[in-house]
């Protein structure tokens, strides 16, 4: 298969207009030592229905979770993606069109990204929103170098409820910006505000999450004020579909609001392409990272849509930049949008209004101790009578995934699970989980 | 060719806020006849989101206008230089969705997502043979992530060695990533000049080298479409200093099954999958950036490695010298499925893409040099650079008037006023799936544009005039910044409490 244009006659003509006789000649200019001089050693080509067929092979091998009843969460979901997300997806336009640079030609890019921030200004309660990073680990790292250099401070602290990629990242990430990194433990599956101010003292920021990585309410409103006594930008890691029944970041004092977008219209897709989105207080747009769309007007007053305040970017500030990103997650952005509009106000807080009921059905129906005391927004954990990575193994053999094994992350959980729940679940699917854990648990 | 009429009449295209009417939906999500446990007040959203309220035919309208009112590759030729905007073979959207990707949870126990671990493993090791170097992570999530890895895995190489380097040399003609990641990556940044001939300054290179040296980033060919013809120089320059060469991906589209970077003497490589290997571009992203890297800074790499013992793969994050995790899983899962896909589609015959964007590219140049500025007269690789600074001086019309008048010709403006070594730059990319008729038309566009700039120059300076826009006043936009709807001006479309 190939998806080249050019015919034998037109290779032809080309080459006496450029005066060459080959391709070769072209290519002159590649020293001889560096040549490869044979053929990439690459399976042979395939024509697109044997194409499809082997990959459909390769997709076939994955156990799914529409092919068994997956209670997986731990920081991507699989919350409802309407058809209409599809729709944005499937637009040549949006699809094949790039970060734009030429407005005249990208009013519609433009403006779904405007509308995009506004949404999430909207849910987070802040003033401005970039047009999106990689992902929900990959922001935490770029607000802390916000933080960073706002606060000339040089130490970030991290609540250990915090999602543990996200932690991981950020610690990646800490020594090329010289910052140390603390982390607050967790105590009965929340953060302690007392214990975040001792810790927040001389730090830039706080990161904590709501609902946390253990699926417990945190005390935010008392955790961004701790970290604001000390001086610390609060920065709160939350989830798009909570914010139609859980309050707004802005509304508690943050200054900062991030997260990981999958959850709000992107399908899981082991793990990406997601979104990232990072939103702020007004005083700190100088220093957000990524692309921001503004309104302005055109030459005839038209209202009209531009990338703006580029001198924070690489392309125009370069080493002194506020990041180096600019390929970003637009187009999951999109999808994002799309899901939001199409529930709107009402149908957000349906969902939350789903997820919280299921969460507490799930506490009441399953016969295990739940781990931590927190209300849980859509995500308890249990305490498992032995190892959770067995019971995970058990009752995937009677077609259940029950869950994500804490024990991964935490030291002292190999016998905590962590059970998820979205709109997409009912409660006969909750007591179909409680009757097997009961069997495997037994 | 076709042009927009000047004048034509776009719809207006209100925006979502303005589409909302209080009390009108679309998705009606499950309830259950469930109780919904209170949560406490302090935690309790206090306002609803005035998240837009619409019906689901006027979303799809919505979404059908924004993408009218969007010029992509499927609309027509985007020779926007360095962003390789190729052909994206459809059928990469149907694999991407397919169930057991889609709806494949990245927790899934290894033993149960072994389709998805092959096709990774597959993808790296097709990607350690393209750019010759053994070792691949797919983590990184755009070309950037993956040079701020590159830097990390030199300061780990180092630091594990017990040597102290503080600098990271670039080429003037560098994209702005590299000198943004040297900064990220906490090192010192060092510029080298271009010769007369576009290649890296040897000369310069030789004083500015020394222990203190960490390495170089480098794009080959470079951001003026041309290979370094020196590079086994600049390679010895480096290693004989001690320090390592890092490749940006973000050209790899002219050279690949031609020249290897591993074989250039890069010791780290990135590559651009939306570029290269056709994923696509999305109005600005999703990417992949993923990084090979030779045996000796193997230890080094982010985890999860995906990993495979005999017939089975695994995701293992046993690596005590590893860097870390630079994003979310193992990578963006679903760029990879699409271009694991386009390599397969092509095979060993991928040397094929490469010549025909070079190809195409030198047709262009060889058009065109003889009405616009050309800064370096070689034959060039995937891409090139023209300037327009004969049009400025002689009639004042600028690179920019060039690109905007382009819009009204129904092309996509190439890359402007970059690089920055090149006064009024138009970089020009056509890749490989530009058919000859495609490049013609932009010929006739380039040279009658040209011509327009000395008959009526105010012709190309008030362009465009065929687009939803005219210019815009950028400065208003940064002086008086409106980064979200005012729903404060509309009361009326806010949702009832």
């Amino acid at each position: 298969m190939s998806y080249l244009a050019l015919t034998d006659a037109d290779r032809e003509e080309m080459l006496a207009a450029i005066g060459v006789s080959s391709v070769d000649e072209l290519f002159e200019q590649v020293p001889e030592g560096v040549r490869l001089g044979r053929e990439l050693d690459l399976p042979p080509a395939l024509g697109e229905p044997e194409l499809v067929r082997h990959i459909e092979e390769l997709a076939s091998r994955n156990v799914h979770t529409g092919a068994e009843l997956s209670f997986l969460g731990a920081g991507i979901y699989d919350h409802y993606v309407p058809a209409v997300a599809d729709v944005v997806l499937s637009r040549g336009e949006f699809l094949t069109a790039y970060t734009p640079y030429q407005p005249e030609m990208s009013q519609g890019v433009l403006q779904a990204i405007f509308e995009y921030q506004t949404v999430v200004c909207e849910l987070t309660g802040m003033d401005v929103s970039n047009a999106s990073g990689y992902d929900g680990s990959t922001v935490a790292a770029d607000a802390c170098f916000v933080a960073q250099h706002v606060t000339g401070r040089r130490k970030v602290v991290l609540a250990e409820t915090l999602n543990p990629q996200v932690r991981q990242v950020v610690k990646t990430y800490a020594p090329g910006f010289g910052l140390e990194v603390v982390e607050v433990p967790q105590c009965g599956g929340v953060t302690n505000p007392d214990e975040l101010r001792r810790a927040a003292d001389e730090a830039a920021a706080v990161i904590f999450q709501q609902p946390n990585f253990l699926g417990c309410l945190e005390p935010a409103p008392e955790l961004a004020e701790a970290a604001a006594d000390a001086g610390a930008l609060p920065i709160a890691h939350v989830d798009l579909m909570s914010l139609g029944v859980l309050e707004a970041p802005g509304a508690y004092g943050c200054a900062l609001a991030i997260g990981e977008g999958q959850a709000a219209g992107n399908w899981q897709s082991y793990g990406g392409p997601h979104y990232g989105f990072l939103a702020a207080r007004n005083d700190l747009v100088r220093r957000m990272p990524g692309r921001i769309v503004g309104e302005t007007v055109d030459l005839d007053g038209r209202r009209a849509f531009v990338l703006t305040l580029q001198t924070r970017e690489q392309h125009i500030r370069r080493e002194k930049a506020t990041s180096n990103i600019t390929t970003n997650q637009t187009l999951l952005a999109f999808a994002g949008l799309a899901t939001l509009a199409w529930l709107g106000p009402a149908g957000l807080r349906e969902v939350g209004e789903t997820c919280l009921a299921l969460a507490q059905y799930a506490r009441e129906r399953i016969q295990l101790e739940p781990a931590f005391e927190a209300q849980a927004f859509k995500e308890v954990a249990f305490r498992t009578p032995l190892a959770a990575r067995e019971v995970v193994r058990r009752a995937r053999e009677r077609g259940v995934h029950p869950g994500y094994a804490l024990g991964r992350d935490y030291e002292g959980m190999d016998d905590v699970l962590l059970v998820a729940v979205t709109e997409k679940k009912t409660a006969d699917d909750v007591d179909r989980l409680a009757a097997v854990l009961a069997e495997v648990c037994g | 060719m076709s042009t927009h009429e000047p004048g034509q009449t776009w719809p207006d295209a209100p925006l979502l806020f303005e589409r909302s009417r209080p009390g009108r939906r679309a998705g009606r999500p499950p309830q259950l006849d469930l109780p919904v446990p209170e949560v406490a007040e302090s935690l309790r959203r206090s306002r609803p989101p005035r998240l837009p309220e619409v019906s689901e035919p006027e979303l799809v309208r919505h979404f059908t206008a924004l993408a009218d009112r969007t010029f992509g590759v499927d609309t027509g030729f985007y020779p926007l230089g360095s962003c390789t905007m190729k052909h994206n073979p459809r059928v990469h959207e149907r694999l991407a969705g397919l169930p057991g990707f889609r709806d494949l949870h990245p927790y899934q126990e290894d033993e149960a997502a072994q389709g998805a671990l092959e096709l990774m493993w597959r993808l790296q090791e097709m990607l350690a043979e393209i750019a010759g170097l053994p070792a691949v992570t797919l983590q990184p999530a755009a070309g950037s992530q993956g040079e701020l890895t590159g830097l990390m895995l030199m300061r780990a190489y180092f630091a594990d060695r017990g040597e102290d380097r503080d600098t990271i040399i670039t080429a003037d003609t560098a994209h702005g990533t590299n000198p943004a990641s040297v900064t990220m990556a906490g090192y010192k940044l060092a510029k080298v000049e271009t010769d007369a001939r576009g290649n890296l300054d040897l000369d310069d290179l030789r004083a500015k080298v020394d222990e203190r040296t960490a390495g170089l980033m480098l794009t080959n060919p470079s951001t003026l479409g041309l290979f370094d013809e020196g590079i086994e120089d600049v390679a010895r320059i480096f290693h004989d200093a001690g320090a390592l060469l890092y490749y940006d991906g973000a050209n790899l589209n002219a050279v690949v099954g031609i020249s290897r970077p591993g074989d250039m003497g890069f010791d780290i490589v990135h590559y651009n999958l939306h570029k290269t290997f056709s994923q696509p571009h999305g109005g600005g992203g999703p990417g992949g950036g993923p990084v090979a890297v030779r045996e000796t800074i193997e230890p080094y790499l982010p985890v999860p490695r995906v990993t495979r013992d005999g017939e089975s793969y695994h995701l293992d994050s046993g690596k005590p010298k590893s860097i870390g995790r630079v994003r979310g899983f193992a990578g963006p899962f679903g760029v990879f499925v699409r271009s694991y896909a386009f390599i397969r589609a092509y095979g060993p015959e991928l040397r094929e893409m490469s010549e025909a964007a070079v190809l195409n590219a030198n047709y262009l140049l060889a058009q065109l040099r003889d009405v616009y500025d050309l800064p370096y007269d070689r034959h060039c690789m995937h891409e090139f650079v023209l300037s327009a600074r004969n049009l400025k001086r002689e009639h004042g019309v600028t690179a920019l008037d060039v690109a905007k008048r382009l819009m009204d010709y129904g092309i996509h403006p190439p890359t402007v006023y970059f690089p920055l070594v090149v006064p009024e730059a138009l970089m020009i990319e056509p890749t490989e799936t530009e058919p000859k008729e495609r490049l013609d038309e932009f010929v006739a566009a380039m040279r009658r544009i040209a011509e327009e700039a000395a008959t009526d120059p105010e012709l190309v300076r008030d362009a465009p005039r065929g687009r939803p826009v005219r210019r815009l006043d950028e400065v208003r936009a940064v002086k008086q910044p409106v980064l979200r709807y005012l729903f404060e001006e509309h009361p009326a479309l806010v949702p009832a409490e």
